[in-house]
């Protein structure tokens, strides 16, 4: 019987089950399906990764490569090359490894770390024939940061998600032409930072409102059809672009991979496509916890990372005996502009000081505020200079606050002044 | 008066740098944001990441970045010190990989052990 099991070696996994370690857990173990720790940091080589977190700019390898050292100096024991297949309500994990086979293990608590996936061409319907060359944007990191192929030398891309962008720079500096990044909505869905400097620097023009209609090739891919779109994202027929180019890069969403949550009877969010969560990550299956990308799609590792370690300490508590009774708990409603929260629910009884709520808003705003409410009355009040859905929001509440509203709370924008 | 995205965190601030007044910076929420707003303007530098080859490791490929920013003009040239370098298993993030990219004095180093 172990203490926990992390489901997920990535930066999740590793944070958790670090958190879950200082808190005085002894028997871990974290499962992970590739052949080493670290997850997708391994393919993201570029540099902005631990900002908040270490207060220095590091690339993804370095920062899973300092939790994957934090992480050697505990007992805690890790099984690569192991694929969970399920996960019972009473907290048994079967699993498949390629040196055990097939193992059932009992845990104490289960913390689901176990990431996303991109979304792909057919998720998406994009029409025309189905040459080779379509990637998602991952697949292609993977590809020419790990496995040292370059997936093609005329590139067009389609969503302007982080990762799309990255791969616009990656591929444009190993000698490919990134002949456009297309997007559908009127704005970018990923950072700033990232339209300036994997864009702009290398004059990469940003076609907004527009997407792919039409893929042309017949082994190969040969041309991609770009149409501008209309405010309800339909194609307007004699705007098309044709790009001649032998690849198409997919960065057009994350889903997180709540296969084995679903499994287990756990309640999952629509809104977020991840388990509905309290404010210490705990699932609606007692003991079960869930953080990072599997919770809710995050666009900073480092916040990830506090998500995660709050996860652990939250788990090793549920463990140890630690926790505060539940007492009442607080519905968290998504109000006017905002698409989702994590938490979805809050026991005020459990949160130590502070409760931090995160969310994503539907639209760019500019000088706005984030009003919370408790029915009709406000309760806190933040302001913003800035919103847009492809930067996650953050906010505080004090527990006093917390304990004042009953019910529910909601969240929603106010937009002060348009830009 | 320049509109620039201050690219040093991911929080992305809108900043406006006027260049009759000295390159002064406004819209920034943190001094890294002025000294980016004042650098872009006059002599704009990045960080550059990419691979090289490794045999006998867990990859085929060791990733590398440069140790400190360099000019953005010199991105290219950077990368293509790059080519035909080959590193042998074992590697420790922090190795020197080409050092003197460009006579700039800034060296590519391993970013993970292989």
């Amino acid at each position: 019987m172990y203490d926990l099991i992390v489901i997920g070696g990535g930066p999740a996994g590793l944070a958790a089950a670090c958190a879950a370690w200082e808190k005085g857990l002894k028997r871990i173990l974290i499962v992970e399906r590739d052949r080493e720790l670290g997850g997708i940091l391994n393919q993201c080589i570029h540099n902005g990764f631990g900002l908040h977190y270490f207060k220095e700019e590091l690339t993804g390898p370095e920062y899973a490569g300092r939790f994957i050292r934090l992480l050697a100096d505990t007992g805690v024991e890790v099984r690569l090359d192991t694929m969970v297949l399920t996960v019972t309500e009473d907290r048994q994990v079967h699993m498949v490894g390629k040196n055990t086979g097939y193992r059932i293990e009992k845990a104490k608590a289960i913390i689901l770390a176990m990431g996303c996936r991109e979304r792909t061409r057919g998720a998406i319907a994009i029409p025309g024939q189905r040459p080779a060359g379509v990637f998602t944007a991952g697949a292609a990191q993977r590809y020419v940061n790990m496995e040292g192929w370059l997936p093609g030398r005329r590139v067009v891309i389609l969503g302007s998600g982080d990762i799309g962008l990255i791969m616009a720079r990656r591929m444009t500096l190993e000698g490919a032409r990134v002949l456009a990044c297309v997007e559908v909505m009127p704005y970018s869905g990923g950072l700033n930072r990232n339209i300036v400097q994997c864009l702009h620097d290398y004059d990469i023009p940003l076609y907004l409102s527009h997407t792919v209609t039409d893929i042309r090739g017949r082994d190969r891919v040969e041309q991609v059809v770009v149409s501008k779109v209309d405010e309800h994202r339909q194609p307007i027929p004699g705007t098309e672009l044709v790009f001649d180019c032998d690849t198409l890069l997919l960065s057009v969403g994350l889903i997180p991979e709540n296969e084995l949550t679903r499994q287990a009877g756990i309640a999952i969010d629509p809104r977020t496509n991840g388990a509905v969560v309290y404010e210490d990550m705990e699932t609606s299956l007692p003991g079960v916890f869930a953080c990072g990308n599997v919770a809710h799609v995050h666009d900073l590792v480092d916040f990830v990372t506090a998500e995660s370690q709050r996860a652990g300490r939250a788990a090793a508590d549920c463990v140890l005996g630690g926790t505060a009774p539940e007492g009442s708990v607080l519905e968290v409603k998504t109000g006017d502009g905002v698409t989702y929260t994590v938490p979805q629910h809050i026991r005020p009884g459990r949160v130590a000081k502070n409760c931090d709520l995160f969310f994503r808003v539907n639209r760019v705003c500019g000088d706005s505020q984030i009003l919370v409410q408790s029915g009709d009355t406000p309760i806190a009040r933040f302001s913003r200079d800035h919103l847009a859905p492809g930067e996650m929001e953050h906010i505080v509440l004090p527990r006093s606050l917390l304990e004042g509203a009953s019910g529910s709370i909601t969240v929603s924008i106010r937009e002060v002044a348009s830009k | 008066m320049k509109e620039l995205i201050c690219i040093v965190c991911p929080k992305g601030c809108h900043l406006q740098v006027d260049e009759a007044q000295d390159y002064h910076v406004t819209g920034n929420h943190c001094p890294r944001g002025e000294e980016y707003g004042k650098m872009e303007l006059t002599h704009p530098t990045r960080v550059v990441t990419s691979t090289v080859r490794c045999t006998g490791g867990t990859h085929p490929r060791c990733p590398v970045k440069t140790d400190a920013p360099i000019p953005k003009g010199l991105i290219f040239q950077a990368v293509r010190c790059l080519d035909g370098v080959e590193l042998t298993a074992p590697v420790h993030a922090g190795d020197i990989v080409v050092p003197d990219v460009c006579g700039t004095g800034v060296s590519f180093i391993a970013t993970r052990d292989l």
